[in-house]
């Protein structure tokens, strides 16, 4: 059962998983799905400074701190005891063109060649890890939510307003991994 | 019951901006009540990890439509969402402290189309989103909480410039 459970899952197991996230929390205390909320409530409680936007009482969302805590400590357990010893499968198509920028390395979740302290000084490494990062932030509150809060709890509700920024997401993210990514990754 | 908080954020309709929880218990819980998400997310966080959504490699395949994983977790975590809000609406289903479970609509901004493509760039450079993000870190990826900590600055700098930007 354990070897099963270490393999990669399925889409169809995952998919519906993540899904049941959105009445659990429901179930559990009318609590809606979204994360990109916890980076506000950060800001609130740590330094609110004397912006409106994060004088709120962020302790009444604690609950979703408690989440994400989960979701960290999810990715402990798995990373430590139901961890998949094979490199993940990549895509020919896209070995063969990252294979042209120099990253050969598939072992982890992130790419090593890009995604590590020494390579965090770099042009390339603050770029993708500080400019994206920022940008993650920056537009996921901008628009009101990220994946989970428009992408699932939106789309699960109907709402027509998550459906274009989900459509805006997947614009962006095409946009960069196909047009702007390469350059980057070229220098 | 409107919390008090939205009073504070002037200028345009802040409940459907934000992601936050509009649907405030009455009931008085016990800190360590919030044991129970702790819960949901080790599942959910489990579940990331496990079928490769946090990887860079995946998101990249699937803006290069080399791969139809992403896709079909997206949709079937959709289709269940939809599933199971259909039920507690059809059926009135309460929480598990008896009270009714509420849904207020979102309403639309431009915020959805500028922050989403701005969102979206992010997205496919990181290789992540805010939730795989706090995942990686849990993997021992230590050097993601830069990434993390860069995503709060940007959530801050759009907390101090927010009422300058078209919505």
């Amino acid at each position: 059962m354990l070897e099963v459970i270490k393999q990669p899952w399925p889409w169809y197991v995952a998919g519906p998983l993540i899904g049941l996230t959105v009445p659990a929390l429901l179930i559990l205390g009318n609590k809606h799905f979204g994360i990109s909320a916890n980076l506000r409530h950060i800001c609130a409680s740590c330094f609110p400074g004397n912006v409106p936007f994060f004088q709120y009482d962020y302790k009444r969302e604690i609950w979703n701190l408690f989440f994400v805590a989960g979701i960290v400590l999810g990715g402990v357990l798995a990373a430590y005891f139901l961890t998949n010893p094979a490199a993940i499968q990549v895509d020919p198509r896209l070995a063969q063109e990252l294979a042209t920028y120099g990253i050969n390395d598939f072992s982890g979740m992130v790419p090593v060649q890009l995604y590590s302290w020494d390579s965090l000084l770099t042009a390339r490494g603050l770029i993708m890890m500080v400019g994206g990062g920022f940008l993650v932030g920056f537009g996921s509150r901008y628009a009101g939510g990220c994946t989970s809060g428009h992408s699932i709890m939106g789309l699960s509700t109907l709402q027509w307003p998550s459906l274009v920024a989900t459509i805006c997401f997947m614009a962006g993210g095409f946009l960069m991994a196909n047009f702007i990514l390469p350059i980057i990754l070229n220098n | 019951m409107q919390p008090s908080f939205i009073d504070n954020t002037a200028g345009f309709e802040a409940r459907s901006q934000d992601t936050i929880c509009i649907n405030e218990s009455h009931l008085q819980h016990k800190w360590y009540h919030n044991f129970k998400y702790l819960i949901v997310g080790v599942l959910f966080g489990v579940g990331f990890v496990k079928a490769e959504v946090i990887s860079w490699f995946r998101i990249q395949e699937m803006f290069r439509l080399q791969s139809f994983h992403m896709y079909g977790i997206i949709g079937s975590a959709v289709v269940t969402g939809i599933v199971s809000v259909w039920l507690i609406r059809r059926f009135r289903i309460k929480t598990i402290y008896g009270e009714p479970i509420t849904f207020a609509p979102k309403k639309f901004n431009k915020g959805q189309v500028y922050g989403g493509l701005l969102f979206g760039l992010g997205w496919a450079l990181t290789g992540a989103c805010p939730g795989p993000l706090f995942a990686q870190v849990g993997t021992g990826a230590t050097v993601v909480a830069v990434v993390l900590a860069s995503a709060v600055a940007g959530t801050w700098v759009y907390g101090r410039f927010r009422d300058s930007l078209p919505h």
